[in-house]
């Protein structure tokens, strides 16, 4: 069976004809040709698919395609600024939150949602909301730093 | 992991719509996040032909008041429940428990009524269908013995919810909608003691509230659970203590426990504390009470024992908390 699937995808309203077995990183990365989001575990355990859906972060890998009818997702895609990077992504940069680079996307579609809700988060707040997310190169003290930068940088 | 299977997707809008879509496909299964049934559909454990996702449909997003208590509709996501105040304030350990689910991202999308229906897990069911295949299947799925218990045929597989043992101490009943109406009966009536078929569920029927009475309201309460993983992982063993005083002594106790067995349940022979103070002779009696109704088998890698220990010096350390805290 196949239907057509409407939704906002980074802010963009498109329609596409999709079975409806597929899954939503599956629809990202080979209808919408975004492929920032990544596979990592498959079942909701690392994080690396980690997209917003309805502006709260939601995993991409356990999402089927169909079940996104009518909502806005948004990808790593979405941030970058006329070309530049976003406070985010050049947090990551800068603080060396990145290193193999693989969770990242994931990572910051995760830091985004929380700095969305909680514009100056303290350390708990981001360990607790970051959480989902596992990286097996930085030891997450240079990811916290990514998001604190980040906050600081929004910080009007 | 496998890949998706093919099933159909249906998305109801109302509950009525939803139960008519299952009584006319029996291969039909409910979905709503999907934390738990995407990744088992994915793994081959489950083949359904269609898929009902229930999360378009408005009533069940509801949390009302309900009788100076509250009805909180199951499709609430399990962040929503976590920080909503009233429940915080008078249902701490619903609260709590929500809180322990998974990790951050889950509880976005996973709901309440989805963690009550939340599958029983095993280590040699839990598996890829090619894992299952090269280690003979179980009892559970399409194999024919149970690899933690060989001799018998019982499934162990162990409930794995945090939020069910945390409605248990708080009285909590279940409103189930099904092909011949609606029904709420007591959230213990809805689980079976045998992990192949957990779900007192009749064909068809789905959670479609949970009430939590008044008269509990404001009892303190707490949940806690080990877990291999801190950040996210479901209990190896996990506890809900209430526990009223008065006047120095215990007025109620309850205990709730789940990841020990097939099912969540409410500790038994707990009135024994009643009318004494809760000092730390019946603190270690309560620890060995609930050790001793814990029967956790090697559904895990971590050994039985340990979560048998665990179970009791959790229902313990949460008891002389909230002892220590009333006034």
């Amino acid at each position: 069976m196949e239907s057509t699937l409407h939704l906002t995808l980074n802010g963009r309203r498109r329609g596409d004809l999709v079975p409806d077995n597929m899954l939503l990183v599956d629809y990202l990365r080979e209808v919408a040709a975004l492929t920032g989001t990544k596979i990592g575990c498959d079942g909701g355990e690392c994080g690396a698919c980690t997209v917003l859906v309805d502006g709260r972060p939601r995993h991409s890998c356990l999402t089927l395609a169909g079940a996104c009818q009518g909502r806005h997702v948004e990808t790593i895609e979405s941030l970058e600024e006329g070309g530049r990077m976003a406070a985010l992504q050049r947090g990551f940069h800068e603080k060396l939150g990145a290193q193999c680079g693989f969770c990242t996307p994931g990572m910051i579609m995760a830091a985004e949602g929380l700095l969305r809700a909680t514009p100056d988060p303290g350390t708990e707040d981001i360990r607790a909301s970051m959480a989902s997310n596992i990286c097996r190169c930085t030891g997450y003290i240079k990811i916290i730093e990514a998001v604190q930068a980040a906050a600081r940088e929004l910080a009007p | 992991m496998e890949y998706m299977p093919e099933f159909r997707l249906c998305a109801p809008a109302s509950v009525d719509e939803a139960v008519g879509l299952a009584a006319a496909d029996a291969g039909a299964r409910y979905l709503s996040g999907g934390t738990d049934l995407v990744v088992n559909v994915r793994r081959g454990i489950e083949r359904p032909a269609a898929l009902i996702d229930l999360s378009a449909i408005g009533e069940l997003k509801d949390i009302d008041e309900d009788d100076g208590g509250l009805r909180l509709g199951a499709g609430v996501v399990l962040r929503d429940l976590a920080e909503n105040e009233t429940l915080r304030r008078d249902f701490a350990a619903v609260a709590e428990a929500a809180l322990a689910v998974a990790g951050p991202t889950h509880r976005e999308y996973a709901t309440l009524g989805g963690n009550l229906c939340l599958d029983t897990r095993c280590l040699f069911y839990n598996q890829s269908e090619w894992w299952r295949g090269a280690n003979d299947y179980c009892l559970k799925k399409e194999g024919e013995t149970c690899h933690v218990a060989p001799k018998g045929s019982f499934c162990f597989a162990a409930f794995s919810g945090d939020v069910a043992p945390a409605l248990l101490v708080s009285g909590a009943e279940v409103e189930l909608a099904g092909p011949e109406g609606r029904r709420r009966i007591p959230l213990a009536e809805l689980y079976n003691d045998d992990g192949m078929d957990h779900l007192a569920l009749k064909a068809g029927e789905l959670v479609a509230a949970v009430h939590l009475p008044g008269a509990v309201a404001g009892v303190p309460s707490a949940y806690a659970k080990a877990r291999v993983r801190g950040s996210i992982d479901f209990p190896l063993a996990g506890a809900a203590v209430a526990l009223a005083m008065k006047g120095g002594g215990v007025e109620d106790l309850r205990v709730g426990l789940t990841a020990v067995g097939p099912r969540p349940f409410l500790v038994e022979d707990t009135e024994r504390f009643a009318d004494a103070p809760l000092d730390g002779a019946a603190l270690d009696d309560l620890r060995e009470m609930v050790r001793a109704q814990a029967q956790p088998m090697r559904t895990t890698t971590v050994a039985p024992w340990y979560r048998r220990r665990v179970a009791g010096n959790l229902a313990r350390r949460l008891a002389a908390g909230l002892a220590a805290a009333s006034p």
